[in-house]
């Protein structure tokens, strides 16, 4: 089929080229390093769950405990499975027994790594089984009630309260939203710990924990069912627990993950060592879970340009690209993320918006991609707010995009309202139902604006990541090439939860899951 | 027809008629008992003759509502009093002219978004170097130093920094007004300068989609900027001020 814009297969195939040299660059520190929260996960792939008298994540009590003794190079699982054989118990009961100060796992008699690896290589094996049967599970619904047509409808949830939060999300299935995303409380991030147990209080979303995601889980199945049409839960799989999250969802049978290589650095200042880790360990889970991950560039454009920055969305496309091949996801699992973020008043600024999202649909074709609204150039007036919405839906269904998260015209007022969503539901499905075809008669002229747009922001793309190839990806952040932010290198949040992995370091996961995953 | 100031209502299309559109959901799934509930509380509002012009099932039992209806109340206009900042709005460049020949040195300026509030789109629309509808931020102006310190500052980091850089005056932005949880930020603010004794050192503004200046005056602020404020109106107000206490 003749493609409708005309891309440059050259210019393409530089900027992959220089994407691997980038993710080469990074993966050094990858291999050599691991993090607290990673091993944390490492903890709950073991099945550790739970919270001490404090309300401290039995996760966190086990690895902060081999952590000040400066032994967790060797991998919390080294010093878990050193338990099991001492004690003749579960890595649950270990760990509720270091809670209660009975036990230190590092002053425990040590045995050899192999011995280890025989008490505890079939628990983990267990572990990735049970994340696999929750992906089979999730095949079989979706063989009897399929997912609706792409682009799906995404809508958040953000009361606070799980319950509340519920109501609403089934209300918005109804309606006919496809994907359902709870919006975490703010500030999560940069909690060290992942929260407990249901919960109803929080400030701009609600907290992500196990339970909630079990709840909204269960009650997105149950609507689902009801409706034919299998609902998709989505969480923030960022922050300083990252991979963490990851875990979490794939127990819970989450669908997409919101999971960026960079967003943690940029706009949530988290150290860049413990990131690039983090999110590598985050994606194996999520691709062998079978998740969709969402990645972040329509952040860039919040606080950058989206006419004069539209590359540097299209570089971390091909960033985010690389790094999540290498971590095992398949093209079909990367909802590489952009946005209709234009300033409204530019003539022919739909024409542009066009551009960028055609280009993007020919250079990653399975890609769900995912559309993000306007948001900066909302305000109070929602009239016109709901017109740009439209606008914003109809560059979508004229580009065949994956993942539409739908603009609320309340955007720059409130958290969405009930009614706030049923419209922009009704909004979408009344423009994707009225141009569903559209973009299949369109080819765009040759030399036009929009091919000539397109030209610029894929010429400027390939020579900006030859640019960060050459220096390295963390200089880059550091010279502030990604929305107009600079972060330091060795600085940020998270930077003493990073540890250089032990000649001994053992995490069965990382080779459990390559080897499933072929990487 | 003339308007009658001290008893002002809404205007449809003809004066005095008081048209006035109003949507909401309520707890009912859609039914002719629902329609009229939202009828009976459109005239508690003080609407007559309402209409409800549509109704539409979200589901889970509840119901959006469109209704039309005509005000009762009017309001006296000539007894309306609003505080509001009173400096008048220069240009970028009469701003950092205003700067070179009133005071004589630069003004530094430090802006955050504080507390838990990760949202930066405001503060970055007032000092970014881009700027906002075609106004330069204040980072663009070569008479401000402006230090943007991003998102989740915590107060005592933003007054660590405005001390250190010596500051002229202190932005900051909220956005994120859920439960309130910026009012409480934001006094805390204030009452770590106080406690200091910082608090007449600098200009304190604060910005947001849901701030005015009364609000910003109530809660301890020197000023504040709503929606649809371009980075000029707050630095004209800057430059005004510190004219004012330096050189009368």
């Amino acid at each position: 089929m003749q493609e409708k814009l005309n891309v440059d297969q050259e210019l393409v195939d530089r900027a992959r080229q220089a994407s691997q040299d980038i993710a080469d660059g990074i993966q050094i520190h990858i291999d050599e390093n691991t993090t607290t929260s990673v091993e944390r996960t490492v903890a709950r792939l073991f099945g550790i769950d739970g919270i001490d008298e404090e309300e401290i994540p039995l996760p966190n009590v086990v690895v902060d405990q081999v952590f000040k003794s400066d032994e967790l190079d060797k991998g919390i699982a080294y010093w878990i499975g050193n338990a099991v054989i001492e004690t003749g118990k579960s890595p649950q009961e270990i760990a509720e027994e270091v809670a209660e100060g009975n036990l230190n796992l590092t002053e425990l008699k040590e045995h050899d790594l192999k011995e280890i690896k025989d008490a505890i290589e079939d628990l983990a094996k267990e572990s990735v089984e049970s994340i696999a049967d929750n992906r089979r599970e999730r095949d079989e619904l979706q063989e009897e009630t399929p997912t609706g047509p792409k682009p799906w409808l995404y809508v958040i949830v953000a009361t606070g309260n799980i319950y509340e939060d519920l109501k609403q999300a089934k209300a918005a299935a109804r309606e006919g939203a496809d994907i359902v995303a709870v919006i975490r409380s703010t500030a999560q991030s940069l909690l060290d710990y992942v929260p407990y147990g249901a919960t109803t209080e929080g400030f701009g979303g609600t907290y992500a924990t196990q339970e909630n995601f079990r709840i909204m889980r269960e009650g997105l199945d149950e609507v689902g069912k009801e409706e034919g049409r299998y609902i998709q839960l989505v969480n923030y799989c960022s922050g300083l627990c990252m991979p963490e999250i990851a875990a979490m969802g794939a127990f819970e049978r989450l669908d997409m993950m919101l999971n960026d290589s960079m967003y943690g650095i940029l706009f949530r200042d988290i150290n860049m060592k413990r990131t690039f880790i983090d999110q590598y360990f985050s994606r194996m889970i999520n691709a062998h879970a079978g998740v969709i991950i969402n990645t972040g560039e329509d952040n860039y454009l919040t606080t950058a340009d989206a006419v004069e920055e539209a590359h540097t969305v299209l570089a971390s496309q091909f960033i985010n690209e690389e790094l999540g091949l290498r971590s095992g996801l398949k093209p079909e699992q990367l909802g590489l993320g952009h946005a209709f973020e234009m300033d409204p008043t530019i003539e022919d600024g739909f024409l542009m918006e066009i551009a960028q999202a055609q280009m993007i649909r020919q250079i990653f074709p399975d890609a769900p991609l995912k559309y993000m609204p306007p948001t900066k150039y909302m305000s109070g007036d929602i009239f016109k707010g709901h017109l740009m919405d439209g606008m914003f839906n109809l560059a979508s269904i004229m580009t065949g995009q994956g993942i539409q998260l739908l603009g609320m015209l309340t955007e720059a007022i409130h958290t969405p309202f009930i009614q706030d969503r049923a419209l922009a539901i009704e909004n979408a499905q009344y423009v994707f139902n009225n141009a569903r075809n559209l973009g299949d008669e369109i080819m765009f002229k040759p030399d036009g604006k929009i091919q000539q747009r397109a030209d610029k922001v894929l010429k400027e793309t390939t020579e900006m990541l030859e640019d960060i190839a050459d220096e390295g990806l963390m200089q880059a952040l550091e010279d502030g090439m990604f929305a107009n932010i600079s972060r330091p290198k060795t600085g940020g949040k998270g930077a003493d939860g990073v540890i250089e992995k032990g000649e001994n370091y053992y995490n069965p996961f990382l080779d459990l899951f390559r080897e499933g995953l072929d990487i | 027809m003339e308007v009658d100031m001290t008893k002002v209502k809404p205007y449809g299309d003809t004066m005095d008629d008081g048209k006035v559109q109003l949507s909401f959901t309520l707890p009912l799934e859609a039914s002719l008992e629902a329609s009229e509930a939202a009828k009976q509380l459109a005239n508690k509002m003080g609407l007559e003759e309402v209409s409800a012009v549509e109704m539409k099932d979200l589901g889970e039992g509840f119901s959006f509502h469109v209704l039309y209806g005509k005000l009762k109340h009017t309001v006296d206009a000539t007894k309306i009093k609003v505080a509001k900042v009173e400096t008048e709005t220069m240009s970028y460049y009469e701003v950092n002219d205003f700067i070179k020949e009133k005071l004589g040195r630069k003004v530094t300026v430090v802006g955050a978004c504080t507390g838990s509030d990760a949202h930066t789109v405001g503060l970055d629309a007032i000092m970014n170097m881009k700027g906002y509808a075609g106004e330069y931020g204040l980072e663009r102006y070569p008479e401000i130093n402006a230090f943007n310190m991003g998102s989740q500052v915590p107060n005592s980091e933003l007054i660590e920094k405005a001390v250190a850089e010596d500051a002229d005056a202190i932005l900051v932005s909220q956005v994120v007004t859920q439960k309130d949880v910026h009012i409480k930020n934001l006094t805390e603010l204030v009452e770590l300068l106080e406690a200091e004794d910082l608090r007449d050192e600098f200009l304190l503004i604060l910005g947001g989609p849901r701030i005015t200046h009364e609000l910003a005056l109530e809660l301890g602020f020197d000023a504040g900027f709503g929606p649809g404020t371009v980075p000029p109106d707050v630095a004209s107000y800057i430059v005004q001020k510190l004219d004012e206490e330096e050189n009368d």
